[in-house]
């Protein structure tokens, strides 16, 4: 896998000045009412979010606000600040170890192939794929067991063990480009499991970690059943606190809103600034790969 | 012997924590739901919480219970609303997605900018989508306000709290349906292996679809599970959430489909153009072809993530919306809400029976092909 593969073919070779075709306009016509269909939600989500609480009612939900009232996000923040810091320890902690034994995981089944291997990986990856729910009673028993029940730490447990078969499938297959030669002619040169991990496979991963960071924290940033059940009021993640604070009734629409805006930002911001490895994650996913 | 050199053996060791976590955690933890999910543990409230509760094994009587009891007619609707939101959230999924894609491989100006729009809400977890989605499906503003836009009448479609529903059917006759659907399927496979040939296949397939059209014939009309007739169908309150389902998830589509449309090497069409195919003969002929197995991935992926949805609904209609209710939300309210940890260990083996049934041949299937290249 070369890291810079494009994944587009530039419009830009085309013969310029081309004359117009019904068929190009039709085309245009196409994608922009699609992206309308995309776009409009978020149109509502800022122009709601900027709005004062006297300003919503629901005849005017289409308006943008006469006066911009950048007050709901600081409302917002007080309520769900320090989920947000949750999320964010929680989310790059689970990451990082994610990573770190997915990668070892990838190397070890990719280049020191035994029998069975490949059954034992399809095994592996059942778990990516199985509803939480049919897990959900027995783990959290466990997590309170070991007393880890409403600790971040417990729900870092969850992520990090339900993320190894993610990240394990995605190295595996970023190892897979990587020569057989390479590896022999290491061992070759005397270098064992280790040092041929630290010399050559680690080195030009880079990559491979970059895809499953940006996918294993998207993951964890947004999922909520774990979060829902294994955390209590202290130590729940934004998404929780996103449900709690849009699913009262009496709250007016802009706070849910700017909250919303809040929630979404990181994951957001990865994706427009990384997004072609998030999308490499994204077809990853689908097992072929 | 090669087989146990050292560094094989630090392979192993390296391997052997994920294994050992992965099998307790996920095979371990399914025997235990399993096991849970056969008891009565929960189903007397007083002894839910109780530090050593006492729990008897009951068999399948949970199980039962959500079939046929009478206060589980909401895991039965749940049940069906499942099947329906999958069916159509594929569909949708499959169809803007593959439309998006086909007109991206037409190479469009700013096309890097058009595909950031199109999967941007892959991103956004399910909650923040369904909370945007409920202000928009709000049943007097937001969707139902845009045509005054341009001066028509606001519209009037009770978006999450439709009470209204099509292809109502009688859960009674639920074993005949699955039966009918099952032997279908079967005559299909057997005609299918009887054409290629395979005469061992033929038979049992066919043999089993007689069986079970024998079955639906003779004995499934007769079977009552409930004393009344309970009628469920496809309510119109989750067409908003399939929407807004297709919104997040139709953009993953477009990524599979224009990476494989991409993948499509320009020789292949320029020799069907050479053989003399127009647009639509090269589409039907060449690229829809070699799409098939992208269509397949796809819809196991959506089909799995659609069967345990339920944060999207969670924020989107609430938890309390019997009208809008999948069996994964309903598993964790009775579990978390209702400490009824046995019958909802029991909704949680269904789903995983269910997600089962589109995983495990998926799974075996890749890898087996695999094995044989290695």
């Amino acid at each position: 896998m070369t890291a810079n593969a494009p994944v587009t073919t530039p419009a830009a070779t085309a013969a310029p000045r081309r004359p117009i075709k019904p068929g190009r306009v039709v085309m245009y016509a196409l994608l922009v009412l699609a992206a309308l269909f995309f776009l409009v939600p978020v149109y509502l989500l800022v122009a709601t979010a900027l709005k004062s609480p006297d300003a919503i009612n629901l005849s005017t939900t289409w308006h943008w606000p006469a006066a911009l009232n950048w007050a709901s996000f600081s409302d917002a923040w007080s309520k769900i600040g320090g989920n947000v810091l949750n999320s964010l320890f929680l989310a790059v902690t689970a990451t990082l170890f994610s990573a770190l034994l997915g990668s070892l995981n990838g190397y070890a089944l990719s280049k020191w192939k035994f029998r069975g291997a490949n059954t034992l990986f399809a095994l592996m990856l059942f778990g990516m794929f199985i509803p939480y729910q049919a897990v959900l009673i027995p783990l959290f028993q466990f997590i309170k067991s070991l007393g880890l029940y409403g600790s971040i730490w417990g729900l870092i447990l969850a992520h990090v063990v339900y993320g190894i078969p993610i990240t394990t499938l995605i190295f595996r297959n970023f190892y897979a480009d990587v020569p057989d030669a390479l590896i022999e002619a290491a061992t070759i040169d005397g270098a064992g499991f280790w040092q041929i991990y630290g010399r050559v496979i680690f080195p030009i991963s880079i990559p491979g970690f970059v895809v499953v960071i940006i996918w294993q924290f998207t993951q964890v940033w947004n999922e909520f059943l774990f979060a829902a059940t294994l955390t209590n009021t202290t130590s729940q993640p934004v998404t929780y606190a996103l449900s709690q604070l849009a699913g009262g009734q009496a709250v007016s629409w802009n706070l849910p809103m700017a909250g919303a805006i809040l929630a979404a930002l990181p994951t957001l911001l990865v994706y427009i600034l990384l997004g072609r490895y998030f999308v490499r994650g994204l077809l990853a996913g689908s097992v072929k790969g | 012997m090669k087989g146990l050199s050292k560094d094989r053996l630090w392979s192993i060791a390296v391997l052997t924590p994920s294994i050992i976590l992965i099998a307790v955690f996920v095979y371990g933890f399914i025997a235990r739901s399993v096991y849970v999910s056969m008891t009565d543990w929960g189903n007397d409230p007083a002894q839910a919480l109780a530090l050593n509760p006492i729990i008897r094994f009951t068999g399948f009587a949970n199980y039962q219970d959500l079939f046929t009891g009478f206060l589980q007619g909401r895991f039965r609707q749940e049940l069906v609303s499942t099947i329906f939101f999958t069916l159509f959230f594929i569909l949708g999924c499959l169809g803007l997605g593959l439309g998006l894609a086909l007109i991206l491989d037409r190479n469009p100006r700013g096309e890097g900018l058009w595909r950031t729009i199109f999967l941007f809400p892959m991103s956004l977890s399910f909650i923040v989508t369904g909370t945007i989605w409920r202000w928009m499906l709000q049943p007097q503003g937001g969707l139902n306000q845009a045509p005054t836009l341009f001066g028509a009448p606001p519209s009037t479609f009770a978006w999450l709290s439709s009470t209204d529903a099509i292809w109502k059917f009688d859960w009674n006759k639920l074993p005949l349906l699955t039966a009918s659907v099952v032997g279908l399927v079967l005559v299909v496979m057997a005609v299918r292996a009887a054409r290629s040939g395979d005469r061992t296949r033929t038979l049992v397939a066919g043999a089993c679809a007689a069986l079970l059209f024998l079955w639906a014939l003779l004995i499934g009309p007769n079977i009552k599970m409930l004393p009344a007739p309970e009628l469920h169908g496809f309510n119109f309150a989750l067409i908003g959430i399939i929407i807004a389902a297709v919104w997040q998830m139709s953009g993953y589509t477009m990524a599979l489909y224009l990476a494989g449309l991409r993948g499509i090497p320009e020789e292949l069409r320029e020799a069907a153009k050479v053989d003399g195919a127009n647009d639509i003969g090269m589409y039907q002929h060449v690229i829809f072809p070699l799409l098939a197995p992208i269509t397949l991935s796809a819809m196991i992926v959506l089909g799995h993530i659609s069967l345990k949805i339920f944060d999207l609904v969670y924020a989107m209609a609430g938890p309390d919306n019997i009208n809008t209710s999948v069996p994964a939300l309903n598993m964790y309210l009775t579990s978390f809400r209702q400490n009824q940890f046995a019958l909802g260990a029991a909704i949680g083996t269904i789903l995983l029976i269910l997600v089962a049934f589109v995983i495990v041949p998926y799974l075996s299937s890749q890898f087996r092909t695999e094995e044989g290249h290695a």
